[in-house]
């Protein structure tokens, strides 16, 4: 009706979402902990005890210090998406925070992209602190011609694990059980997917199991930007074909399976539980 | 003019019938309460009119709309406030305000919409931090910081103590002043009475009863009356069918033998008389206003046997 005057256009509708959803974020200090801080602690534990070493490679030695500042911003990225929403978007599920908004006119799609955008944010923010850190303090070499790659490669892989974390979130029965399910698929993956110590000589199968899955492949194409002989300044195609087509996997899963409404049986339906006893009594 | 149009309504779930059959019709400017017990309805109604739910069948007009579009312009026109609904914990009372209405064709400005529901002084406090009528007062704010034509209300009183209820009845005054229509379930009778223009009673699904509130008044103006009957069954059974000559809904509860009469008086004299000369002895005597569940099971008899 037009004495309702004219709608808020899309773009002001996004930028309040992302602005909302890192505003969200930055005021919950166990995610900014596990987020942010823990890689940064990471970062500074695995120098002082690895720091001098070195990790072979097909294009000659590099330290060991190069190499964690790379696999480290990846998984900080990791966690600001898919960690992230596995963990928050449940809690909003189970708060009804999701079944108000659909009771407004936001349009359902800005809804579900302010989460992720905001995610991706957050991502940028946490992984540059890794960098930037790892160029003052470990002498880490960035080559100018590598970041268009380095940044490529860091979109299709932050995007890719948003839209995984949005489908685990419709997985997840309840809030409670969201950091298992969240930490108990990413964390293995972690350990098999070179993030906290490089594999030497990995049976071939560990490395066949890593490379399916997106996370080996994104954290070490992202890695290969930041090679301190030889940074690649072109993307890896087939790793960042598997992190894509998992990414378009995941966005279709979440498309199809997003819920406003918990699930029956868990703890928020509870109350109408409750209400249906108080009458039976 | 119709704000809502309700013809036939059928919801269900698996095999039960939550709302059996509904018909309302609910005029615009008006605010109309829906009442009757937990389980009756009411809850499911008001989902599918606000296009929550998903019906199973019938006919839903609201605002011009099918709510099961899920318009956008619906959405704008309609305020909603539910009890299953959350806000994030993190961000202040005004913050949650000013970001809620942003996404409305014509919000109000979020000093007024605290003003309105007394939450002017909370403005900077966490929403995690609210006590329990506080946040029903957010939700009130945020049911109407979009400056709908029409509100939902579920259940906006329960919590409140009695000055806090006592506001968002004026609240509500006040927005009905402006124009807008109001849907409200409550179990307070005299919430419905207060604020209600047209009162609609449900039970088991079905609207049983629907009327003004002074007409529900009229029909549910009885007293309730309950006695201890002592002697054994058979003064028990006497006492039972004596009751039933005297008023209605006579029921058996924990030993005590309860009935509804529009004729107090009459109806202890009656009683008291046939225990002298029966020599039964009559204890523990009570007259009350019915409780609400009493008005609806007298509502729901009454339908039942028409």
């Amino acid at each position: 009706m037009s004495d309702r005057g004219t709608w808020p256009g899309v773009g002001a509708l996004i930028l309040t979402q992302v602005r909302h959803q890192v505003r969200l974020f930055l005021r919950v200090p166990i995610g900014l902990f596990f987020t942010i801080a823990l890689p940064l602690i990471m970062l500074v534990v695995f120098n002082a005890v690895f720091g001098d070493s070195t990790v072979a490679s097909p294009a000659g030695e590099w330290p060991t210090r190069q190499f964690y500042t790379g696999a480290l911003a990846a998984f900080t990225a990791v966690s600001a998406t898919y960690t992230n929403l596995a963990n928050t978007v449940p809690v909003r599920r189970e708060e009804g925070i999701l079944k108000r908004w659909r009771s407004t006119p936001l349009p359902v799609p800005v809804l579900i992209l302010g989460q992720m955008l905001g995610a991706l944010v957050v991502a940028v923010l946490g992984a540059l602190l890794l960098l930037i850190v790892g160029v003052l303090a470990y002498g880490l070499e960035v080559d100018a011609a590598a970041l268009p790659n380095a940044l490529l490669t860091f979109i299709v892989g932050v995007l890719s694990f948003a839209a995984l974390g949005m489908a685990i979130s419709s997985a997840v029965s309840s809030a409670d059980s969201a950091p298992a399910v969240a930490n108990a698929t990413i964390l293995p993956l972690a350990f098999i997917s070179n993030i906290f110590i490089p594999l030497e000589d990995p049976p071939r199968w560990l490395d066949l199991l890593g490379d399916v899955f997106p996370l080996k492949p994104f954290a070490e194409s992202f890695q290969a930007s930041f090679h301190p002989i030889d940074p690649a300044t072109t993307p890896d195609a087939s790793a960042l074909a598997v992190v894509a087509l998992w990414g378009v996997l995941g966005a279709v899963a979440a498309v199809r399976t997003f819920r406003f409404d918990p699930t029956p049986g868990s703890v928020s339906s509870g109350r109408r539980r409750q209400r249906g006893r108080q009458r039976s009594t | 003019m119709s704000a809502i149009t309700v013809e036939n309504l059928v919801v269900e779930y698996g095999d039960l019938r939550a709302v059996d059959r509904l018909d309302l019709d609910i005029a615009s400017g008006e605010v109309y309460a829906l009442l009757g017990e937990n389980g009756a309805g009411k809850t499911s109604t008001i989902e599918v009119l606000e296009g929550l739910r998903t019906r199973t069948s019938g006919s839903v007009r609201v605002l011009g709309h099918d709510p099961a579009d899920a318009s956008r312009d619906l959405r704008d026109r309609i305020g909603i406030v539910l009890q299953s609904t959350g806000v994030e914990r993190q961000i202040t009372v005004a913050e949650a305000v000013a970001l809620y209405g942003a996404v409305y064709r014509r919000p109000r400005p979020v000093g007024e919409v605290l003003e309105l529901v007394g939450l002017g002084d909370r403005a900077e406090a966490r929403c995690g931090t609210l006590s329990g009528g506080q946040r029903r007062r957010l939700d009130l704010a945020l049911g109407i910081v979009g400056s709908p034509e029409l509100l939902f209300l579920d259940e906006p009183t329960t919590g409140f103590d009695p000055s806090a209820r006592r506001r968002a009845w004026e609240l509500v005054d006040a927005l009905r002043s402006d124009g807008m229509t109001v849907v409200l379930t409550t179990h307070y009778l005299d919430e419905a009475e207060h604020l209600a223009d047209r009162v609609g009673v449900m039970s088991a699904g079905r609207l049983i009863v629907e009327g003004t509130p002074a007409d529900l008044q009229r029909r549910s103006g009885r007293t309730l009356v309950s006695f201890r009957c002592g002697g054994g069954k058979d003064e028990l059974a006497a006492a039972t069918r004596l009751a039933e000559t005297l008023g209605n809904r006579v029921r058996l509860v924990d030993g005590r033998i309860e009935l509804l009469t529009a004729e107090v008086t009459a109806a202890l004299h009656a009683l008291t008389s046939w225990a002298v000369e029966q020599r039964v002895d009559i204890d523990s005597w009570s007259v009350a206003q019915p409780s609400l569940e009493q008005v609806f099971l007298d509502l729901v008899g009454g339908a039942e046997g028409e």
